[in-house]
């Protein structure tokens, strides 16, 4: 069962990407969207027995792959808790996504290769979360990477779309090459790559240490940060978050794919994964709360400045799995997994409806050009609302809320709980949490409230001069006049329409995903004894005593994030529908903050001296000086320039003129009779 | 009293000049075959020269050799020399600069 799980999306994406010749794109769509479809039902009912903890973890090895010395792993398939928590929000949205795109990319000419880079990349992330080894974790960890790589890249002749691709595949190199070395690493402390070996020995391991460039330092201390940049890569935590933004280049249902849901949570899954590794090193625990907690605090406060309706939510992204590390941080790795499963339902919820919106407004992403479109859309607007009020974490503490309250407020009280450093995290979790309300309801009360401002997009007036095309050369100066009349209101005359009904069924299941996925299941993830329960048998590192004490914080914690939430909600609302020129007189005001902030702290300026302009320097440097002025100028190139030269001096003698060669005829025989009379006479 | 020294004499005057006919001669490749005709004369002046003073006939009978040399020689010079015309139109010697690679 596993075995069709994992390898049916390979299977299609192979059909559908090799074949699409053949079988056309029609059938390219169905094969693929119906292998996501199975995969994702055989997923669920293993994912489920895991809740109802009938489920039993199981290891299903499909090749023999290395035998060399000590070093032997297999192909092998693991099975259980946290796989399976993976599984399904793989699966699920994944399908749904591949749904989602037959009425998204309609218009695409190219929709067989996106559909088999989609079902491709599915394969790869569903291999690194179902690795028993770190090597075949390894494997779909770059799987992911490469697919993500072609998905940004999938318009190829948008020049920003490559400059995104090539960045994400940058910067996850340098967050690569940090997971190689731990990998390395663990094998040769441990002697082994696998898994389950491997977490059995950490404990062993603790506090002994190695001896590297001179230094004593802690064996685990720094495998476990070694281990660690890779996440932090893959997850876009602070310092190689700046690939995530641009990726949004990428079609939409890619980013809620890839760059939402799954892939940008391999990260979270694997220090989850390891965590016995991490428990035995608390000082990598530590430098994993903080960078979960700075990349919180980061991402959100960029995210308030934002006008790219996608860039919004890629930093909201970047914000929760900055709230998933710190909570694997804080020991809460069943919270951490908890806000990863309700976060995948409700940001990609987010994500398609955008996409949505986008689809409606005709490819215009400024939230500054939308405005009062809840009335023309109203299915998107229920969705993106749904989401936003499961990412604001809305819900009343011991009754009932949406998923993004259960998880995030799991986070914050288990950050709370675990004393120390968890504290500072915790209020710079519960600030972040103020800041996601604000950014998330300036997001909604932007594209859906107040009046519309389409008229100013460039989008919709060409959508608007292409569809009355026609009238005006039929009406001539009548038309004129009724366009004077439908700028008045804003909407230069355009009327968006609802998505068509493929894009509405995934965005009405994922938004029952982001209203129950967190009160059905929150007992399994993030209580003392249903957790215990739930994670045995999958090794991850489950503190019932710190959920325990979760539980047990004061009631001012619990009800702090729904108070700030409240806040943010009417800053939110103050600023963008009561008092609109309010966020124009506080950019006024505070231009040099905001600056900061709409420039992203100025991270990719930072990058681009320090890293960038370097290694451009050092590679012209070696290419203008050291290849062209020294190699060629001495090798190849002074070759040939020495024989051009003399065949100009040859060329130059051959006149055609019959009394020049006379001349040298004679010439030489002069000479030859000189030489002859020195010689013989 | 005419000596050997006196044919040489004429002998290297007419050298030289068909020498100096080919090279600069620029108007007229009649001209050259005339200077080719000069160098070979001045060659048999030689010849004719040595063999008297020498008593050897076997100069004379070379410089037989190298007259009719020539008239072969001249004939089919100027037989080329009318194909050329015939396809060129001109028989100036700058015109005819085709001998190159």
């Amino acid at each position: 069962m596993i075995q069709a799980i994992v390898f049916l999306p390979l299977l299609a994406a192979l059909v559908a990407g090799l074949g699409q010749r053949a079988i056309g794109p029609f059938a390219a769509k169905l094969i693929t969207t119906g292998a996501l479809f199975t995969s994702c039902a055989l997923s669920w009912p293993i994912f489920l027995s895991f809740v109802w903890n009938t489920g039993t973890p199981e290891v299903v090895t499909v090749l023999h792959w290395v035998s060399s010395g000590a070093l032997q792993f297999n192909w092998e398939l693991r099975v259980d808790t946290l796989t399976a928590v993976m599984l399904v929000v793989i699966t699920t949205v994944s399908a749904l996504v591949h749904l989602y795109s037959w009425g998204y990319m309609e218009e695409d000419p190219d929709q067989p290769r996106f559909f088999a880079y989609l079902s491709l990349f599915t394969f790869a992330m569903l291999m690194l979360v179902t690795a028993n080894n770190l090597v075949q974790m390894f494997f779909g960890w770059e799987g992911v990477g490469l697919a993500s790589y072609l998905l940004i890249g999938f318009w190829y002749k948008k020049p920003s779309a490559n400059a995104a691709a090539i960045k994400a595949f940058v910067v996850n190199r340098v967050g690569d090459l940090g997971f190689m070395l731990g990998i390395f690493g663990t094998f040769l402390v441990f002697g082994t790559v696998s898994i389950p070996d491997i977490l059995n020995a950490a404990p062993g391991m603790a506090g002994s240490s190695i001896t590297f460039l001179g230094m004593r330092l802690d064996t685990m201390t720094i495998l476990c940060l070694l281990l660690f940049i890779g996440a932090m890569g893959k997850s876009a935590q602070l310092g190689l978050h700046t690939w995530l933004p641009d990726a949004m280049e990428g079609p939409t249902p890619v980013s809620a794919l890839i760059h939402a849901a799954t892939m940008v949570t391999a990260g979270v899954f694997m220090v989850c994964r390891l965590s016995p590794m991490f428990e035995t090193a608390p000082v990598a625990q530590g430098v994993v709360m903080f960078v979960g907690a700075a990349t919180c605090f980061f991402a959100a406060t960029v995210a308030t400045t934002q006008w790219d309706i996608k860039r919004v939510i890629a930093y909201s992204t970047c914000s929760q799995l900055g709230y998933m590390f710190f909570a694997a941080g804080a020991g809460a790795y069943g919270a951490a997994m908890f806000h990863l499963f309700t976060h995948a339902f409700f940001k990609a919820l987010l994500f398609l409806g955008a996409g949505s919106v986008i689809h409606a407004m005709h490819h215009e992403q400024d939230m500054r050009y939308y405005g009062n479109l809840r009335k023309q859309i109203p299915i998107t607007y229920w969705a993106m609302m749904l989401g936003t009020l499961a990412i604001t974490g809305v819900g009343i503490a011991g009754v009932a809320g949406f998923a993004g309250f259960y998880s995030k407020d799991g986070i914050l009280e288990a950050a709370f709980a675990s004393g120390g450093g968890g504290v500072i995290a915790f209020w710079v979790g519960i600030f972040v949490a103020f800041l996601t309300s604000f950014y998330s309801w300036r997001l909604v009360f932007l594209t859906f409230y107040g009046k519309a401002r389409w008229e100013q997009s460039e989008h919709i007036q060409h959508a608007v001069h292409d569809a009355h095309g026609h009238d005006d050369h039929a009406h001539g100066a009548h038309d004129d006049h009724h366009h004077h009349d439908a700028h008045s209101d804003g909407t230069a005359g355009y009327h968006p329409h609802e998505s068509p009904i493929t894009m509405l069924i995934p965005l009405v299941l994922l938004s029952i995903g982001a209203v129950f996925a967190g009160i059905a299941f929150h007992h399994q993830f993030i209580y003392p004894e249903e957790g215990t329960a739930f994670w045995q048998g999958s090794m991850l590192a489950f503190d019932a005593h710190l959920m325990h004490a979760a539980h047990e914080v004061p009631l001012w914690v619990k009800w702090t994030p729904f108070t700030v939430m409240a806040i943010g909600l009417f800053l939110a609302w103050n600023s963008y529908i009561r008092n609109t020129s309010l966020p124009a007189r506080f950019v006024a005001q505070f231009g040099l903050l905001h600056n900061f902030l709409y420039r992203k702290w100025y991270f990719d300026e930072l990058y681009d001296i320090v890293f960038v302009k370097p290694a451009f320097a050092i590679g012209r440097f070696f290419w203008k000086r050291g290849d062209e002025q020294t190699i060629d100028r001495f090798g190849p190139d002074g070759a040939a320039a020495l024989v051009q030269g003399g065949t100009r001096l040859a060329v130059r003698l051959q006149s055609g003129y019959v009394y020049g060669y006379a001349f040298v005829m004679l010439l030489g025989l002069v000479g030859l009779a000189s030489w002859a009379m020195v010689k013989f006479l | 009293m005419i000596s050997v020294g006196h044919y040489l004499a004429v002998s290297a005057v007419l050298f030289t000049l068909g020498v100096l006919g080919i090279f600069i001669n620029r108007k007229n490749i009649i001209v050259i075959l005339m200077a080719i005709e000069l160098i070979l004369l001045a060659v048999n002046i030689n010849l004719v020269a040595f063999s008297a003073a020498l008593g050897d006939l076997v100069g004379q009978v070379f410089a037989m050799f190298v007259l009719t040399v020539a008239a072969g020689e001249a004939a089919i010079g100027l037989a080329i020399l009318v194909i050329y015309f015939r396809g060129r139109g001109t028989i100036a010697v700058d015109d005819a600069n085709r001998m190159k690679g």
